[in-house]
């Protein structure tokens, strides 16, 4: 797989395209620091979602269960599927079991980490997603490059020429409410012709058996509301134990994630409808692992709201694909060594360490240093590159003892003085690709201060 | 340079320099040093220092830099607080030497390590520097700096809005601090962040320096020197007409 920085520097090659993506996402930022503004209580609400995360997570068995007895009790099936490919014939199961022949799905990254669309593709059955930015990139064949806004990395008039291709929409039109209507007709017709419905989970409540899902476009309420058969598929930690720790969270959700007061649909499902049937799908895969881990456990709160997306430098530069995993960004660089770690290895090291994800983080994880616990764990396990481990082998020989040091400072001061300016930025200087190097003084600081030293003497 | 009139309490200082500024920024040593005397103070510098082993530790070999850490402890265990013209290399200390063993000499060196700009707001309680510095000056907040030893309220967070370096500056006479449209988006340095991921650091850089000359700033300071080492860098790539300073030269009362 092509390296982070190799996949950034792709797509930094158009860097009008990169500044526009930057301003975009630094404006939903924006939204995000005015919204929070005008909560006075911001900063407890963080620190409330943040403990009852932790309560849940640390009894999560207790509560998973409890979910379970609700929804049975409501009329609700519940499933529960150890891996990927469990949760993908379970899916399967239940389309073959009703005679399904045309699912609508609302916004679900669990389905998208478990690989639902293609599996299904493979044996013959569409699955139509419904949000507009996904139904934007399943028309292109691509994956989403954010977890709340799927389509951030493409401009309106590439959508406008995707629907030209798809929905017969004019050559060249790019206005996006004409866009949005042409899509929206277009999903009326799966919608009213959809047998299943899927929909992702923001947030299961153990004490009653319900699941809740937000949304901005109706979407997830139009499936679930026109088709008989309903299904809504959850990774294990989305669990709040009670109803009335659920403001909490959907206060958080929105502000955090579009800088709106509440998404425009929180949809409450609780029971199958007259005649219809209703699956709660539980999905591990994986995440039981780092329950309880020392150092990752806390990933394991993150409520999916895209803010450390929105805020991270790097992400807003490098792009979603950049990151090669289903979840990008700061949260997506430490929950994808969790799945592969010999895959992912360079995803902890695609960041400055700045912090701002941490503090924009709505549960609190310390998403930083998670990156930089994961640098230490990959690289002890050999996983990052030889070069880099010898490198920094030899540099902690040199730094560790003040002999070698003052030699290694005298020797690339004189190097960065006499060498041909050709030599010094060789293409292996990656500093020098965009940068000059340090002006070297006449003498290091602990020279200078050696002689101040005998002339006071 | 005079404090205050009231006669400041005197500390046994040991004075880290870190291996950048010792070794390409000398005269941000030397500021600090000044200007750490000029305020009464006695200042030591412990000659075998070297590093604070953060570049290792950064790049994931935290245990390749065990020894440079000890190195750390072993020259500064003897003060009452270690003062640093860094706030990234303070950090380290204070978060990452957890994982040596838990000394006296490490517990109170991780508890008495200190950036300069807190040490002189916190510790010396310094609030006038009579200086001058008639100058438009843009101030970048280190990450580590910001975050992590919290010099100032960051944007993210949704508290009352602090500074320790502007409050500082503020008191030098004709400065005019300038307001920045993002006041605290990092500048792509990041250690080897800015080696291994070039083209991300360069591009997060040039950023922040068009935020600064949008808004018609002549001198960007900071209180660490290496991202002002990577900007400098561009700058002088891109033949822009705007400086950096370290703020203990504009403390110490460098003029340009």
């Amino acid at each position: 797989m092509m390296s982070h920085a190799c996949k950034a520097k792709q797509f930094l090659a158009n860097e009008s395209r990169v500044d526009w993506h930057n301003r975009t996402l630094w404006l939903v930022r924006q939204k995000r620091d005015r919204v929070a503004a005008a909560v006075p209580e911001w900063e407890h609400l963080r620190e409330q979602a943040a403990s009852i995360k932790k309560e849940a997570l640390a009894n999560l068995d207790v509560y998973l269960e409890q979910l379970e007895t609700e929804a049975t009790r409501n009329g609700v099936t519940v499933l529960w599927a150890k891996d990927a490919g469990e949760f993908n014939r379970i899916i399967l199961h239940i389309i073959q079991k009703h005679g399904v022949k045309n699912i609508v799905k609302s916004k679900s990254m669990l389905t998208e980490e478990c690989g639902l669309n293609p599996f299904l593709h493979d044996r013959g059955i569409e699955v139509v997603d419904t949000d507009l930015g996904e139904r934007i990139i399943q028309f292109r064949k691509e994956t989403p490059s954010h977890i709340v806004l799927p389509a951030i990395h493409l401009k309106k008039e590439e959508i406008g020429e995707t629907f030209h291709e798809k929905l017969n929409t004019e050559k060249g039109a790019s206005d996006p409410t004409y866009l949005t209507q042409a899509a929206r007709r277009h999903l009326r017709e799966k919608f009213l012709a959809a047998d299943m419905a899927l929909t992702g989970v923001n947030f299961a409540v153990a004490e009653t058996g319900t699941v809740v899902v937000c949304t901005n476009e109706g979407n997830a309420d139009m499936g679930v509301h026109a088709a008989p058969v309903q299904v809504h598929c959850m990774g294990i930690e989305k669990i709040v134990p009670k109803q009335d720790d659920l403001g909490i969270f959907t206060r958080l959700l929105a502000r955090n994630a579009t800088g709106q007061a509440v998404t425009t649909y929180t949809s409450h499902y609780r029971k199958p409808k007259p005649g219809g049937a209703m699956y709660i799908v539980i999905v591990d895969n994986g995440r039981s692992n780092y329950l309880g881990h020392p150092k990752y456990s806390d990933s394991l709160k993150c409520i999916r709201c895209g803010g450390c997306m929105n805020t991270c430098p790097v992400y807003r530069r490098s792009g979603g694909h950049s990151y090669g995993y289903v979840i990008p960004g700061p949260i997506g660089s430490i929950l994808a060594p969790q799945k592969e770690a010999q895959k992912y290895r360079d995803l902890p090291f695609a960041s400055s360490l700045c912090g701002s994800c941490s503090n924009v983080c709505p549960v609190k994880i310390a998403i930083h240093e998670q990156l930089y616990f994961w640098r230490q764990d990959l690289t002890q396990q050999k996983r990052t590159s030889f070069l880099k481990r010898f490198s920094m082998k030899v540099a902690g020989f040199l730094l560790s003892e003040n002999t070698r040091y003052n030699l290694t400072g005298i020797l690339v001061r004189w190097a960065l003085r006499y060498l041909p300016h050709g030599l010094l930025y060789l293409p292996f200087n990656a500093w020098g690709r965009g940068r000059e190097l340090p002006v070297p003084p006449r003498q290091s600081f602990k020279q200078w201060y050696e002689g101040r030293k005998k002339t006071k003497n | 340079m005079q404090s205050n009139d009231k006669k400041m309490k005197q500390h046994k200082i040991g004075l880290f320099v870190p291996c950048y500024i010792d070794m390409f920024y000398p005269r941000v040593g030397i500021a600090t040093l000044e200007l750490l005397e000029k305020l009464g103070q006695e200042v030591g510098y412990p000659p075998e220092q070297t590093c604070c082993g953060q570049p290792l530790a950064n790049s994931g070999s935290e245990q390749e830099a065990l020894a440079t850490y000890r190195n750390f402890v072993r020259n500064f265990r003897d003060f009452d607080y270690i003062v640093t013209p860094s706030g990234s290399c303070a950090y380290h200390v204070r978060r990452h030497y957890d994982i040596l063993e838990q000394t006296e000499d490490v517990k109170k060196i991780r508890e008495t390590t200190y950036e300069l700009c807190e040490f002189l707001t916190d510790i010396l309680q310094v609030d006038d520097l009579k200086i001058r510095f008639p100058h438009r000056v843009g101030i970048h907040n280190s990450c580590h700096g910001l975050r992590g030893l919290k010099l100032a309220s960051a944007s993210e967070r949704m508290e009352p809005r602090y500074s320790k370096l502007r409050r500082l500056l503020e008191k030098a006479e004709g400065i005019e601090i300038v307001e920045l449209d993002r006041n605290d988006e990092c500048c792509g340095f990041g250690g080897t962040f800015s080696i291994f991921e070039p083209d991300v650091s360069v591009k997060m850089g040039k950023d922040r320096l068009d935020d600064h000359e949008r808004n018609g700033v002549e001198i960007i300071t900071a209180a660490d020197m290496s991202c002002l080492m990577h900007l400098e860098g561009i700058i002088r790539r891109q033949k822009k007409n705007i400086q950096v300073r370290h703020i203990a030269e504009i403390l110490n009362g460098h003029s340009l």
